[in-house]
């Protein structure tokens, strides 16, 4: 029924409105970015070719630095997602009362519109009436007000932990899921012989979330990368463009001052980067799996 | 999920002072978590006033209401706001289960050649997202004439949640079991006729689902293309819309807040009475039992 010739037939007309779909609006912009970057394409009608111009000129202005600053950005929020997550998940697999309302309660920041909560963020890092710089005066740990998202670097945390608060209900949850499918006899077996809790942890849980760390890791490496609406709505990629992530560094160039063809430069960049990292995942998803099934 | 088991295991007993530190910990997850919504609801009730009075006070003296009934004057596009972003996540929403549940199908049921590496590139959409498309959709859309219109952030929106959506649907009818639509089969029904009549009743848990979480995508996450592809203010959703206000010069915060709020809350209804399912559903396919 399902693998003679007039299956595999309904199969493809199945598939046709999604494969045709996503051709429209992903393969053909996608290739379309990368004919642009080679062209002086602008606000203006005419579109020239000008071979790799734009790769010269990003590579010789502050292209580099903005790459790093990326990879830093992107290192710091994803190691934090990955080591909070796998906290919160080992909290909230203890079975103590109280387990469904806090499992509640870790979705809103993921389930809430970003933008919303991003707003929220920006009133606490406001210097003057904010949460976070009223707190730390009351403590007399600050002397005076500390405006979060004036200084560049103070700018750069605090868009980072804004990404962290987004990203950590789903990272845990996945955690949590995979906690939860280690068979229970594991941990009687070693309980029974006198292993303690910590040790437990150490020989049992964490071995057996090694498949899960890697994949969430990588899943969560190319959205931080993509990441967005956080730095634009905090800090436009301010103050000074110490904020300025690729892909802000893009929407700048294309969207800000219609410079199309460099814009897709920098946007071809992104997506070699990109290409690498879901590479890997691929590689290393199916070695993974592959290892699984031996056992 | 949660299994119910009368004694508590020996293994799960914990010491008082495990208990203290397992809560210990929770809360200061929580306060991280939920903090942002703290303060924006306690700011939401303080008036303007006290809001920019320092030094700075946590709690709202005098605490009212009332920016909950003047947002609605002075954002007064407000309801149009939240309307557009009901109206554009249901259009998404819709427009993704039509292409979804038959690709869905066809992924678990049918072998066809290339199937591994097509299921890959669906699935690679999502390393795509955001910036690095707009440059050419941007172009699209001007050519065809429907920048500033609903259609414009509709139709990349939707190509954007496609693959979660045949991910979570895919693994819902792998757990299908296939005799029903075999004896179908035997009896002479068409594979149109299978598809209507056994696969999408049995299938509907894993439908909704699906639904659910495009759903809750594409509220969450209506930000770059409506900001990009849109600048008329009566199709703004409630996120640009609130943006635009955000970066006026003299913000009204505490109804701002208010307006958050209201925004949030069709988003803490979904999750309140449907977690338990949509957790299911989408850790279902990542995790190997």
């Amino acid at each position: 029924m399902t693998n003679s010739r007039s299956a595999q037939i309904f199969a493809l007309l199945l598939l046709l409105p999604a494969l045709l779909y996503v051709s429209v609006i992903v393969l053909y912009p996608l290739a379309e970015t990368v004919k642009l970057s080679f062209t002086d394409a602008a606000l203006k009608p005419s579109i020239n070719w000008v071979g790799f111009a734009n790769y010269h000129k990003i590579f010789a202005n502050d292209f580099t630095a903005v790459i790093l600053r990326t990879f830093v950005w992107t290192f710091f929020s994803v190691s934090c997602k990955m080591i909070i997550g796998i906290f919160a998940a080992v909290l909230l697999n203890a079975a103590v009362p109280g387990q469904t309302l806090f499992r509640i309660l870790l979705m809103p920041p993921w389930v809430v519109p970003m933008a919303i909560g991003i707003f929220m963020w920006g009133w606490m890092y406001n210097g003057q009436f904010g949460m976070i710089s009223g707190l730390l005066q009351n403590f007399g740990i600050t002397s005076g007000p500390v405006a979060f998202l004036a200084y560049g670097s103070s700018a750069f945390w605090a868009t980072i932990v804004t990404d962290v608060w987004i990203g950590i209900p789903i990272v845990t949850l996945y955690f949590l899921a995979a906690m939860q499918a280690i068979p229970k006899d594991l941990y009687e077996a070693a309980w029974a012989d006198g292993a303690g809790r910590f040790y437990r942890f150490r020989r049992i849980t964490l071995p057996m979330i090694v498949p899960t760390m890697i994949t969430m890791s990588m899943l969560s490496l190319i959205f931080t990368f993509n990441s967005f609406d956080i730095i634009w709505i905090l800090t436009r990629g301010g103050p000074s463009g110490e904020t300025t992530t690729m892909i802000i560094d893009t929407y700048k160039t294309a969207i800000g001052s219609y410079k199309y063809g460099e814009g897709a430069a920098r946007a071809v960049m992104i997506c070699i980067f990109l290409s690498i990292f879901s590479f890997l995942y691929f590689k290393v998803v199916s070695k993974i799996t592959a290892g699984g099934e031996r056992t | 999920m949660k299994l119910k088991r009368a004694p508590v295991a020996m293994i799960d007993r914990y010491t008082w002072y495990e208990v203290v530190a397992i809560y210990a910990g929770i809360a200061l997850v929580m306060f991280f978590l939920l903090a942002p919504f703290i303060e924006g609801f306690l700011v939401s009730l303080k008036p303007l006033s006290l809001l920019f009075s320092s030094p700075y006070s946590f709690w709202p003296k005098n605490g009212s209401f009332d920016a909950y009934f003047t947002m609605w004057t002075s954002v007064p596009m407000m309801g149009r706001y939240i309307f557009n972003s009901l109206f554009i996540s249901t259009i998404v929403t819709i427009g993704v289960l039509l292409v979804v549940v038959p690709a869905a199908y066809a992924f678990a049921r049918f072998e066809f050649p290339f199937r591994g590496q097509l299921l890959g590139a669906f699935l690679a959409i999502n390393m795509f997202s955001g910036a690095v498309l707009l440059i050419p959709l941007f172009r699209l859309m001007r050519s065809l004439g429907v920048l500033n219109t609903y259609f414009a952030m509709i139709v990349p929106g939707i190509a954007f949640l496609i693959p979660t959506a045949i991910w979570l649907l895919r693994a819902y009818l792998l757990r299908i079991p296939r005799e029903l639509e075999e004896a179908a089969w035997v009896d002479g029904a068409s594979r149109i006729y299978i598809l209507r009549r056994v696969v999408l009743p049995l299938a509907m848990p894993g439908i909704v689902v699906a639904a659910i979480a495009t759903f809750i995508g594409s509220y969450a996450q209506q930000f770059i293309y409506a900001l990009t592809f849109n600048s008329k203010t009566e199709f703004m959703p409630l996120p640009i819309g609130l943006f635009a206000y955000f970066g006026r010069q003299e913000v009204v915060w505490n109804e701002l807040m208010a307006a958050s709020f209201v925004g949030i809350l069709p988003a803490l209804i979904i999750i309140i009475f449907l977690q338990r399912y949509l957790v299911a559903g989408l850790t279902a396919g990542a995790v190997k039992q």
